[in-house]
Formats: C-alpha cells, structure tokens, sequence
C-alpha cells in the first residue's frame, strides 16, 4: 500500500496482516467452491430429495375382489369388522415401550397381556409366530374381533390408550358356503413385508405398506387382480407433519371379483365325503401291519374332462382359512404348522404326492401297444412272475391265463405288465443298456404329463418323479456316499438295500423296471396329475392344465376378463388305444376291480369308469388311490395309508357323483336334486352395479343309511358321523 | 515517533464539541468513514431480516402468531447495533482504550453470571442471561470484544510508546492470560463454539502483535494438545461428540444427529442457481430445518435465493474482511491494527464455520452467521466491532 507507515510496524507484522488476509480470502474461496458444487453441480439431487421430504402418503386401502364360485357365491369376501390396532412408534416413545398401554388394552379386550405383546413385536429369525411381519410404522391389528363396546371404551379414554385406534375396517372373510371349507385352494392373506415392497418397487403393480397379500391358494395366484389399487393421497407437508397443500389424488380401485369353477355344493359334497371315507378307513383293520388304517391324508379332485376345470379339490387334513385373518394366533400357527400338526397347509391334491399303483397301468399299457404290443394279444397272467430270483407278486389280482389288456386293466393283472416290462427292460440292454435305449414305459409316462407340473393356477405345484436312468444316476450320485457308509451285505433289510444301492444303485435293474410298471417303487405323482391324465382319456385325448379361476370381473362389472382353458399337450395314443382303455376302465366298474362298489350304476345312462390303486409305501401302510369319469367329470380320490383304492375311497368318489348327477343308490336319477349334471358353463350374472347374483345354498345331506332316529340325533354334527 | 499520541489528532473525541458540527466538518468523520465496509454490513443485516422473517413466518411457536415478530426484532437488532456503532465511532477506539479494564471486568462478570442461577439454557449451551420482557442476553459475544481489546491494549502498549519492537514474551503471557480466563468460563457454560471463535481471535491478535513465531506455535500445538486431551478426558458432552460423528457420517442417523445436516444441505442444494424465490421454498416453508433463523439461516438464502443469493452473502462478507484487512494494514498504530485482525479473525472464522456446517464442510457448533443470522447480542457486538473498525480508520493518524 502506499501508505505504510514508519512506526510501530515492523515488516513481520506487515507480512502476518498479508498472511492473515490471504488466509480469509482462501476460506471464503473455499465456501464459494463448496456452494457452486452443492447448489450447481449437485443441485437435482437435493431438488429430488426436497421434494420427498415433503411429501406424505395417505392410503385409503383397496377393498379386495371377492372369490365366488361358478354360479356366483361368494367363497371368500370382505366384512366389516372393528379393528384394534397399536401404533408401535408411539408405543416405542413411551417409556416402558407401551407395556402400560398393552396391558390397559389386554384388560378392556379380555385377552392376555403377553399375547397382545406378542402381536405387536416385530418378526425376525429368532421370533416365532405371533409377530408382525409388516411394516413398523404401520398400525398393528391386535384384534378384528373387538365388540362396540370395547371400542367405544377405548375411543372414549383415548388418553389413557395413546397409540391404540379402534376403527371399523373391511377384513377377508372365508365365508364357508353350504358348510365347504375349500381352504387349501382359497389360500390366505398375510402383511406385506418390506423384501416384497423392495422388489415389486419398479413393476406396474408396486405394494404399499398397508397391503395384504396373497400368501398361498388362488389368493396367492390371482393376488394382482384381487388386490386392485390401493388409493394414494399426496399431502405437502412440513417437518411435523401438518399438512400445507394437496399435492396429487390417485383415487382407490377396488380389486376385480374372481369367478372359480369351484361349486361350493359339490365342494361340500367332495369334503364330507373324504373326510367320511378316512373315518371309514380307520375302522378298517390293515392285515398287513395288523393296526387299524391311519388315513392321515388325503385329497379329492372333481375335474371337468373338457375344459381341465376344477369343480371341487379338497385336502385333508384341513383348517379353517379364517384363522389367517387379523393376524394368526401363536397356538394356531403352531397348529398349522408345528411338527404334530400334519401339515393342514399343504393342499394335498397338487402337493401330495406318492406312487400310483395300479392308476398307473393306463400308461403301462399305452407304453406297451406304442412299443409295438397289440392292445388284444394274449399276455400270460400268472399269480406271481419271477425277475432274477426275486419274486413279483400279483397284488390286487389271482391268476387268469392268457388275457388282453384290457382284461389286464380290468382285474388289475401286475404280471402282465411285469413280463411287458421285463421284456423291454431286457431289450434295452439289461443291466448293460445299449446306447440308445428305448425306455417306453418311462418315455410314455414322460408324455402323460408325470415328472412336471400340470400348470395349474395355484402356487408351488410338485413334480412328482418318474424315475428314468436319468434320475436313477443322478439320485445315486447325491446318495451313494450315505449309501456305501450305511449298507451291510448281510445287515437288516434297509442296509441290505443300502448295499445294493451303494453298488449299482445308478443302474436301472430288471425289479426296478418290473416294480415300476405297476406304479410302485420309486415314482411318484400327485392325484392332480393323475386326474389330468384320466380327463384326457375321457375328452380324447388333450391334456389340459387344470384351472380354477374361470373369469376376472372388474369390481364395476364392465370387464369379464375369461380365462380359457389351455392345453398341454396330448396324450401319446391313438383314438383306437384310446377307446380300448376308455372300454377297460368303464369294465373295472361293471366287472373289474371296482365292480362291487358300483353295483346298481345306471351304467347305460352314465356310463362309469374308473381305476382303482393301492401303492406299497416302505414303513408305512399302502396308498388307497380311486380314479373315475364320466362323460363330463373325473373324480379321483387319494387316502394315505388308506387301504386299498376301492376299499376306502371308491362308496366316497360314487356318493359324490350322486350328488352331482342326483341319483339314489339304486341308480335312479332325479334331475331335481342333481346338483350339476353338466359343468356350469355360463359365468354369474352380473348386475348393472358390478355385483355378481348368488343363489342360495343349503349344506349337502347325505342320503342315509342309518336310521332315520340316529339320523337326527347326528344331524347338526355331520362331521363325527361314520 | 511523537505523532502516535492520538490524543494530538484533531477532528475526533466527545471532548471536541457536538456531534452534528463535526459531521458537517470537511474533514468529517462521515467523509472517513469505510463506505463499502458500512454498506455492506448494512445490506448483510437487511438480506438477513428478510431471511430470519422467512424462516420465521410459519413457525407459530416461536413467533407468537405474529410472522412480522422476528421481522421487526431484526431490524429492531440491526438498528440498535448501529446505534451502538455511531456510539462505538463518537467514543474512539482511543478513549475506549482508558476503558478497556473496566469493561473487561465487567464482561467477566457477565459471563461468571451464566452460570450462576440468572443463567438460561438454550439449545443445550448454557449461555445466556434472561432480562425479562423477552430480552436475553448472550455474555460470551461482549467477551469477544472485550478480549481483542484487553489484549490488544496490553500487547501494543509498550510497542506504541516506542519502547520496544514487538511485545516481549512477559506481556505476550499476560496477554495470554486475560484471554484465558473468560474462555474457561465460557467453557464451564458449555459454548464450545465461542470458545473456538475466541481460540481463533487470540491467535489472529498474537500474529498481528509480531508476538514471536514460538508463540504462534505454541498456541496452536496448545490447541491441538487441548482439543486431544478434552476428547481423550471425556469433557465434551455427549450431544458435542455426536455432532462431530455426524459431521463425519451424516447418514449415520438421518433422523437424530445427522438430520440439522442433512436438511440444511438438502435445502441449500435444492436452490439451485437462482433460488425458489423468497417465501416459497419447501424446505423453509415446511420448517425442515431446525434453528433456520439462528445457526442455520444461510440455508434460507440457499435454497430461496439460489446461488447468486447465498453467493451475494458471500461477497459481501467478502467485502467487510477485505476492508477491514485494509483498515489493519493502513493504521499506524499497532493496538488499531490488532484490534482490527482480532475482529477479522472473529468474522472470519465464524462466518466460515456457520455456512461451512450448513455445507457439510465443518461440524455443527451453535455459532450465528454475522450480521444474518437473528440474536441480538451476537448483532450488537457485530455491529459494535464495526464501530471499533471505522473508529481505527477514522482516527488514522494524519502523520502518514
């Protein structure tokens, strides 16, 4: 500067003073720089982040579709309940983190204090059922099941129950028409959870944190549709929330109805009956382990032979669906879940599965004219058949000479079909196959659909298994090293087996081939499979995918969305193989296997065919199986550790189709009480409001054959009755 | 040598007459005056009276339903700080030299006040002294003031008589020592951030002193040494850590600690270049940020005013640093010119600290931006520190 003065200044302050300015300047500087990069070259970002910070969501939930039978009645719908539910981010500001409040609302509920605890803590790894699984910051349903009462005593002492609303609120209700049950394939609704939320984010179809969603069923499978669209209202808001303006309105869309091709009658009839025959079988006395049948599970299936639909399918053991609703209880969890609970989830019909048996004989004997046997040549029936010093017996079956396989199927001859197979297993190359193998039987099997999913429209479908050398080998290769480690060559049967299994378990043997003909050892299917493949004989031939669902209609009725029936494949016969066996399987009924549980069957006017199976299980007793069709349906039956197929099942599977085609024991028809003679083609009628007509329903009555004092006495409790 | 007694400078000083003659004098005092400095000080408070309202308009629990309150106490603030600025100039920084000691005591014993029962606590310091009628009052910012001044007398006495060059090491720790005292109260309060203003303030008069290189070391090794130890001994309090973790991480708790960060930045990044314009940002209007009127009020400029606003702010913060680095340089007296590098160090520091937490380059520590942000003690002092500036300048010795 020019003006510097003499005194008092030395140049080391002179120099400092330039210092301490030049170091002012670069702070400034640095501020500069720093405001550039944040409000310039980073500025969107915070503009996007702004704008989700002042933006709230109100959701007004969808009301779901509801899911209705073929003539329109409602099997699952929504009612209005009082829900209770606690706010846990009010309840963690408290400072016993709300267990003063839970236990107040435990008191006015009249429930345990621990179990409205248990509702509201949060699910992880470590903590069983009950739990929430939703998301925390979201009101937490204690009960659906509170009383007016009890909710104008909360509301009215809202002080006292910081955190706690009680609000009228539309909840699932399975209502269990004409006393159906139907709970395995309706499925049930559970909390969305933040993985599910996470990953539907960037579809067309995103959750929001209310959402309920389908957890298994067609619930699970038609969850898109019946969901609708829950509607968002975005509020402006500031730092506490309040609101400051109205940002965007997306109004709520309730979900679309969903037609089935369940009957809710013939589903009741299906239940009753099944449940019925398992009591039976337990009366029965099981020669071979000398106990009575435990009949633990089992399944039935009424299926439309033209269009793959599924009139009624029912599992036992069962549930009540309604359970799920509000939040499951720990003791029902457990229940449904546990170890002894025998796992009333699994709908049996699509995830049961075992070995055929004798069901199975329709593709052994297809397997056999395609490898070039003619259908009516003369196969020699002994009453055992001899494989390498190993003895096959004929289980279901004496000796009949020389018949054709027809007679085969009829009286269910297994040497028959072991000689078929042994001649081909020898032809293929024995114990040494050839390079290229023929493997009929288990080529056929693979074109009946078996080894993969039917493509119905309900989740988690199995496979089953057709154990080819392909699956032989790779089995061994996973279990031969526990195999070689447990097998003794002269230990008890199972190491005995386990040695033979260490040594040449990949190998395809001759009492493999011979076993598997028949349907036992080591294949398995699931009675869905087995109804797939008995339709397509009955509808010539086309193996359709079994569906459930029939048409989605928009909640205002304006959209009938049918869903058509699909086809996956056909089956690997000519129509004259397939009248021969459509001939056998109608001759188990009038003079086979199955004849004495058909006497008096207009057999003339519907005409009955049907194949009856029992399959060995190792360590268990036998698998009763019952397949049948008519002109329209096929109803296939399956009783673990049943029994024999006609013996436990076959009076079940004929009461049904009683029912159905409204006859009496002696085979009189009566139109009137027939419940559906023809498969219900036309969908429900839809009003003009959207609502769908239902008719009235009653609960299925058994004609009885008790009399008729006991008959009354046991009305009200069908269910114990046998 | 003889031209450094001020006293023999005309034109200046109660003694000489009424103010109105001398302002119309030719060599008035208003003809000295720091024009850019006083202006831009002026537009500062102006800029920041619009800011304050905005940050304030919506807060209804502050502002007692009046969303004109703190609009009006601003201004009320800057107009009293001007005042004082006319009182600052009219005494000199001469005159005010005489006084040093006793306005010294008496700001130490304001400071001892706080923490007696008169003390108030406000967003975790406790620094204040409630007056009653609305009124507190902040001690720590007169202390500011009060040591520049005492040091500065004590550090220049000897080298303005002409005895020596630079202060020697007996009257560097004496100086030293009258900085001390009142930082440790400060620190008892707890007003950490005062206390880092006021490490900085000693270390700009040390180096405008010409105090000895050791010294300026000494210092800041202490400072370090001392930072280290306070951490290490667990003195700070566990709200004073966490600023500094979150200063660190702000991600690491978005809604606790890290949240005065992380919307401030949000804010100021959302302004863009040009800003939403004044009462219309989201961030503001929706009170996301907390303290928006005091610490964080740089973030109204960011985001309502975009970057030429907030860069406005800048620049004229520029400008009074850069006049009053002229003012140090040019003075011939050294107490002027430390007086005038201590109030630098203050602005400096503090402005850098206030808009670096609010950009994410410093931590959080409850210091006002100069000038803008709303408190009436920290705009009295300021204010009064630009009193002291013009007074150097205006009573420049002629000499030269």
């Amino acid at each position: 500067m020019s003006n510097i003065p003499e005194t008092g200044r030395t140049p080391r302050v002179q120099i400092r003073l330039v210092v301490i300015q030049v170091l002012v300047f670069s702070l400034f500087l640095t501020l500069g720089g720093r405001l550039w990069y944040i409000q310039i070259r980073n500025g969107q970002e915070y503009t996007d982040e702004a704008k989700n910070n002042h933006v709230q969501q109100v959701v007004q939930p969808a009301v779901r579709g509801s899911i209705l039978d073929a003539r329109g009645i409602p099997l699952a719908d929504n009612e209005t309940r009082l829900v209770v539910s606690a706010s846990r981010t009010e309840l963690m500001k408290m400072k016993d983190d709300g267990k003063g409040v839970l236990t107040r609302l435990a008191g006015v509920l009249g429930m345990k204090p621990k179990d409205v605890m248990d509702k509201v803590r949060l699910c992880d790894a470590k903590t069983p059922q009950p739990c929430w699984n939703g998301s925390p910051y979201q009101p937490i349903p204690v009960t659906d099941e509170a009383t007016t009462q009890q909710a104008l005593q909360i509301r009215e002492r809202a002080e006292h129950f910081p955190g706690i609303t009680a609000e009228p609120t539309a909840v699932r209700r399975y209502t269990g028409p004409g006393e159906s049950n139907t709970a395995q394939v309706l499925g049930y609704l559970s909390p969305v959870t933040d993985e599910e939320i996470t990953k539907a984010k960037d579809t067309d179809s995103p959750f929001l944190r209310s959402d309920q969603v389908g957890r298994s069923g067609i619930e699970r499978t038609y969850d898109k549709e019946l969901r609708g669209k829950a509607g968002v209202t975005r509020y402006e808001v500031d730092n506490l929330g309040r609101v400051i303006g109205q940002a965007a309105k997306d109004e709520a869309q309730p979900g679309a109805n969903l037609v089935t091709s369940i009957d809710a009658r013939v589903q009741g009839v299906a239940e009753y009956e099944l449940s019925k025959a398992m009591k039976a079988a337990r009366q029965e006395l099981d020669r071979n382990t000398g106990e009575k049948y435990k009949a633990d599970a089992g399944a039935v299936v009424v299926m439309e032979n033209k269009t793959g639909r599924i009139v009624s399918m029912a599992s036992q053991p069962t549930y009540d669906p309604n359970s799920w609703v509000g939040g499951i209880s720990g003791k029902d969890y457990a229940k449904l879940t546990g170890k002894d609970s025998n796992y009333p989830l699994l709908n049996r019909a699509i995830q049961g599965q075992a070995a055929p048996g004798s069901i199975f004989k329709v593709v052994s004997s297809t397997a056999a004219v395609n490898a070039g046997y003619p259908f009516n040549g003369g196969y020699p029936c002994p009453s055992s058949y001899s494989v390498g010093g190993q003895v096959f017996k004929n289980f279901e079956s004496k000796g009949y000479g020389s018949i054709n396989l027809g007679r085969a199927l009829e009286v269910s001859c297994d040497t028959v079909f072991y000689g078929l197979a042994h001649r081909e297993w020898q032809k293929d190359g024995g114990i040494k196959p050839k390079k290229h193998t023929n493997d009929w039987f288990y080529k056929t099997a693979h074109q009946f659909g078996l080894g993969k999913e039917t493509g119905i429209d309900l989740p988690n479908e199995v496979r089953g298994r057709v154990p080819d050398r392909q699956w032989k080998q790779s089995f061994w290769e996973a279990n031969k090293d526990s195999w070689c480690k447990q097998g003794k060559k002269n230990g008890d049967y199972v190491e005995k087996i386990a040695y033979e299994n260490c040594l040449e378990g990949n190998r395809m043997r001759a009492g493999d081939s011979v076993n598997y003909s028949i349907g036992q050892g080591d294949i398995l299917v699931t009675p869905i499979q087995m109804a797939t493949i008995y339709s397509a004989i009955a509808n010539g031939g086309t193996l359709y995918n079994p569906t459930i669902g029939k048409a989605v209609i928009s909640a205002d009725g304006k959209s009938v969305q049918e869903i058509k029936p699909k086809s996956h494949g056909k089956l690997p016969m000519d129509a004259r193989t397939r009248s021969q066996i459509d001939k056998a399987l109608a001759g188990v009924t009038t003079r086979g296997s199955a004849a004495w549980r058909f006497g008096g069957w207009p057999q003339d006017e519907i005409p009955m065919h049907a194949k009856t199976g029992t399959a060995e299980v190792y360590g268990k007793q036998t698998t009763s199986w019952f397949v049948s069709y008519t002109e329209d349906y096929t109803i296939i039956m399956t009783i673990a550790q049943g029994g024999t197929g006609s013996g436990a099942s076959g009076p079940a599977v004929r009461k049904i189709y009683e029912a159905m085609y409204g006859l009496d024991e002696k085979g009189g028809q009566d139109l009137k009480k027939a419940l559906l003679p023809k498969p219900q083609t036309a969908l429900p009628k839809i009003e003009r409001d959207g609502s769908i007509e239902a008719p009235e329903i009653e609960p299925y009555k058994p004609a009885e054959e008790e009399p008729p004092a006991e008959d009354q006495q046991l009305a009200g409790a069908p269910a114990r009755r046998d | 040598m003889a031209g450094t007694n001020g006293f023999s400078v005309s034109g200046y000083g109660p003694q000489r007459g009424g103010l109105w003659s001398q302002l119309s004098a030719r060599d008035s005092v208003l003809r000295k005056l720091d024009w850019p400095l006083l202006l831009s000080a002026i537009a500062l408070s102006l800029v920041g009276t619009l800011l304050v309202w905005s940050a304030t308009r919506n807060r209804t629990a502050l502002n007692q339903g009046d969303p004109y309150y703190f609009f009006f106490r601003h201004a009320l603030n800057t107009g009293i700080g001007i005042v004082l600025m006319i009182g600052t100039i009219w005494l000199g920084h001469r005159t005010l030299r005489g006084a040093v000691p006793v306005l010294y005591g008496l700001s130490v014993v304001l400071v001892l006040l706080v923490l007696t029962p008169l003390g108030a606590t406000i967003n975790g310091a406790h620094a204040w002294i409630v007056i009653g009628g609305g009124f507190s009052l902040q001690p720590s910012e007169f202390v500011k003031i009060t040591i520049i001044l005492a040091m500065a007398m004590l550090l220049a006495a000897r080298v303005d008589a002409g005895d020596q060059q630079h202060p020697d090491h007996r009257t560097v720790a004496k100086s030293l020592g009258f900085a001390v005292l009142p930082m440790v109260i400060v620190m008892l309060m707890p007003d950490l951030g005062s206390v880092m203003v006021m490490a900085v303030i000693v270390l700009g008069v040390l180096l405008a002193s010409g105090a000895s290189n050791r010294w300026i070391l000494g210092l800041i090794g202490a400072g370090v040494i001392g930072a280290v130890t306070v951490t290490a001994l667990g003195l700070l309090d566990e709200y004073q850590i966490n600023r500094f973790a979150a200063f660190a991480n702000p991600e690491l708790d978005p809604a606790g600690v890290g949240y005065n960060t992380n919307q401030a930045r949000i804010a100021i990044g959302s302004g863009g270049l040009t800003g939403t314009g004044l009462f219309k940002g989201s961030q503001t209007t929706g009170q996301f940020v907390p303290e928006q009127q005091t610490d964080f009020v740089f973030t109204v400029a960011g985001e309502e005013l975009g970057f030429l606003g907030a860069g406005l702010i800048l620049l004229l913060l520029g400008v009074v640093l850069w006049r009053a680095c002229r003012i140090a340089r040019e003075t011939t007296e050294l107490y002027g010119t430390i007086v005038a590098a201590g109030i630098i160090a203050w602005f400096a520091f503090q402005a850098f600290e206030n808009i670096g937490m609010t950009l994410g380059i410093m931590p959080v520590a409850g210091l006002p931006l100069p000038f803008v942000s709303y408190g009436g003690t920290s705009m009295f002092a300021v204010w009064i520190a630009i009193g002291l500036l013009q007074s150097i300048r205006v009573q420049r010795p002629i000499t030269a």
